[in-house]
């Protein structure tokens, strides 16, 4: 299938599986009862996990590749976002010239940046990546939303409005549309006590997952890709065998640009708008931390950081005080008031302390993410008994 | 002319922030060679320092004076700070009106201890890392120290106020014929500023530990070598670093309301500061932080902002492109310092 090697065909499937059984994998507790709330198969959520997976692989194409940190992506995603939305205030709701504009778009955007940025290498690059990132979204929200040109609705966001022209739309909905298939529309089945609901939002961006996740294990299989993996091994040796690395870089920046622009174009597809809050370096930052969290230069690590990120982000942020309470109730009045006032700090709005200490953690202890500790569980499970295999297990971990 | 040099005061209030947070930056660079996100962070820890402070002298003692009564009719509660109470009224009033000043006091110490604890406890494990991880360890740290502040402080910024002396105020070019009326504080904080940087730049340069320092910076091993414990006197310049940054967020704190976000607001822009002075370079971080700051200010002039509007936004950012790409090094960049 797809002409791809036998492991690699497998990790597709498997992805494939739990992408587009999602809805029922992340529904396991039936709706009513005290654990619903750790529920994730609802479909805001979903697109959520599956958007930002696009974005993570996309950033692994450029990071996890040839090890340029970029701290500058999320601009992409909000060109992305922008142009998708301009494409429904002109064309109409159909979401398909949105994608096309909005990857090309960002695409463009990247070949810019990434020509200049990528003059420098190193802690440079960064900095720079950085400095073009601020830039964009100053320019979104300041610059290009002056009376005589509104290109981005400065601090109230882009937004379709009743009396925007929509030249296509006809009697289309007024709706995100798939040719008459609007995104929001929702089917819900009910099996006793669960409630599973299929969304076709969801499926839409699933499909973008699995087509994207599809075109990086062919990237990271090309020749091209052992470039962009030779360039991060070893940068001034391959100069010195005469190969000049800077097309690979920039080609391979500009890919993880388009990533980007296509989940800026989901994003703006699930709900037409766009901020220039996504443009802000800590939006940056956030997919950095998905990337590292899950396993940078691993094939399904970014998408499992996304995942593991924006769940555990809906999660805490539910928790509250008295949801606390309510777990350690069997305790004594003392312990359980203890406990409930340190775990207090990390859940809830402390969230984000907890996403950085567990970051700090990773990165300290477990560079690999955790694809590399799930690979080190298993060679320590499976070791003792026969080490042959083990072998063979960690070799093909690390060529994921 | 007054209008020009109006801007020029404006800018360097802000360009004294950028230069000293871009001196402990580059100061950590040079020494230990490791890129700290955190350091935004460090500022943002000295400015609560001094909130720290404040919330301590203003500590009350409540005494029910039954001999007047509240509106509500009951017996009217009095608050007394601690400190009037010991120190007498006019002293315990004196203390808390100057207590910003007095945070620095307060501040070095702690600051030096917090950034002595975080190269021992963090950093130096990562030195032999790519520079990637150190990156990303200290953004991780940033996002700690920020979320601690957050939990403790609330989100919401502080409000504190310069000692009543030195509010207000200055009628400074009244002796030159010219009209410019300037806040008080904000002379103070260029003063400081200048000082701060005055001695750091001291240190290194008369001190024989200085002179060590430097050597170290020039060629770590040699110095190694010759039976000198290097690891310990950079140890010693990332307190320093981090003093500095703790000392330049405490007096900034009646310019700027603090909140828990000013590291990563500060952040980026002090190392936008040392890329443009010239990674390394301590007299470049120092340049360019002043020279960014008044371009910043220039560019907040209502005649700059009509012709291009939200030109005070991007114009460093958009400097800083254009120094790197046609003066690599930056600034006052040396040769072979970051450079593959």
């Amino acid at each position: 299938m797809f002409t791809l090697a036998k492991n690699d065909k497998l990790l597709l499937v498997i992805v494939a599986f739990f992408t587009l059984l999602a809805p029922i994998i992340l529904n396991p507790f039936p709706t009513e009862s005290a654990m619903a709330q750790f529920n994730a198969g609802y479909p805001d959520l979903m697109q959520r996990f599956v958007i930002f997976g696009i974005f993570a692989v996309g950033f692994n194409i450029l990071f996890g590749l040839t090890g340029y940190l970029s701290f500058g992506h999320a601009a992409f995603l909000g060109v992305g976002s922008y142009a998708a939305v301009w494409m429904f205030k002109l064309l109409s709701y159909n979401i398909v010239p949105a994608m096309i504009l909005s990857v090309v778009i960002a695409g463009i955007f990247a070949l810019i940046m990434g020509f200049i940025c990528l003059r420098r290498s190193g802690i440079y690059f960064s900095i720079l990546t950085l400095a073009f990132a601020q830039m964009s979204f100053a320019i979104a929200y300041s610059v290009l939303s002056n009376p005589s040109f509104n290109l981005t609705n400065g601090e109230t966001g882009l937004q379709v409005y009743n009396d925007d022209p929509q030249y296509l739309k006809g009697d289309g909905p007024s709706t995100t549309h798939l040719f008459g298939l609007e995104m929001r529309e929702t089917f819900t089945l009910d099996i006793g006590a669960w409630a599973f609901q299929f969304n076709v939002g969801y499926y839409i961006c699933a499909i973008f997952l699995l087509v994207a996740f599809y075109i990086a294990i062919r990237i990271f299989r090309s020749p091209f890709g052992l470039m962009l993996k030779a360039i991060k091994t070893n940068q001034t040796r391959l100069n010195y065998t005469g190969l000049n690395s800077k097309p690979y870089t920039l080609f391979a920046f500009v890919i993880s640009g388009m990533y980007a622009g296509l989940a800026g174009g989901l994003l703006a597809s699930m709900d037409p708008l766009a901020g220039a809050e996504r443009m802000q370096w800590t939006a940056s930052g956030e997919v950095v931390l998905m990337t590292i969290l899950g396993g940078a230069g691993t094939l399904v690590g970014p998408i499992l950081g996304a995942g593991f990120i924006k769940y555990f982000e809906n999660i805490f942020s539910k928790i509250n005080d008295s949801v606390l309470h309510s777990w350690f109730s069997l305790l004594p009045d003392g312990l359980e008031n203890a406990i409930v006032w340190v775990l207090h700090f990390f859940v809830g709005k402390g969230w984000h302390l907890t996403l950085g200490l567990l970051f700090m953690l990773v990165v300290i202890f477990l560079p690999g993410g955790l694809v590399d500790g799930g690979t080190r569980i298993y060679n320590w499970v499976r070791k003792p008994r026969n080490p042959e295999p083990a072998e063979e297990g960690a070799q093909a971990s690390t060529d994921q | 002319m007054d209008a020009i040099l109006l801007q020029i005061l404006n800018g360097i209030d802000k360009g004294s922030a950028y230069a000293l947070i871009a001196l402990g930056l580059t100061l950590v660079f040079g020494t230990l060679g490791v890129v700290n996100f955190a350091h935004g962070a460090l500022f943002m820890l000295g400015a609560f320092c001094a909130v720290t402070l404040q919330k301590f002298l203003t500590l009350s003692k409540i005494t029910i004076d039954p001999t007047r009564l509240d509106f509500l009719g009951k017996p009217a509660k009095i608050k007394t700070p601690y400190v009037e109470a010991w120190f007498g009224e006019a002293a315990g009033q004196a203390i808390i009106n100057w207590s910003v000043p007095l945070a620095i006091l307060f501040a070095i110490p702690v600051m030096f201890l917090v950034g002595v604890i975080m190269e021992r406890g963090l950093i130096r494990h990562f030195y032999k890392r790519p520079h990637a991880d150190q990156i990303l360890v200290t953004f991780g740290l940033a996002i700690v120290l920020q979320e601690i502040i957050k939990a403790i402080y609330g989100a919401n910024p502080i409000q504190m106020s310069a000692p009543d002396e030195l509010q207000g105020v200055a009628n400074m070019g009244a002796a030159l014929g010219l009209k410019l009326s300037y806040p008080i504080w904000r002379i103070v904080y260029f003063c400081f500023a200048v000082v701060i940087i005055g001695s750091v730049f001291a240190f290194l340069k008369f001190t024989t530990f200085g002179m060590v320092v430097r050597a170290g910076m020039a060629d770590r091993e040699t110095v190694g070598l010759l039976g000198i414990d290097i690891d310990r006197r950079f140890t010693f310049m990332f307190g320093v670093a981090a003093a500095v940054a703790g000392v330049a967020g405490v007096m900034y704190t009646p310019i700027n309301p603090p909140n828990y976000h000013w590291g990563m607001d500060f952040l980026v822009i002090s190392f936008v500061v040392v890329v443009v002075g010239g990674m390394g370079s301590l007299g470049g971080a120092v340049l360019a932080g002043f020279m960014l700051g008044v371009l910043e200010a220039f560019a907040s002039t209502t005649w700059a902002t009509t012709t291009i509007p939200g030109i005070n936004q991007i114009v460093i950012y958009l400097v800083a492109i254009i120094i790197l790409l046609t003066l690599p090094r930056g600034l006052l960049g040396r040769k072979g310092v970051m450079e593959e």
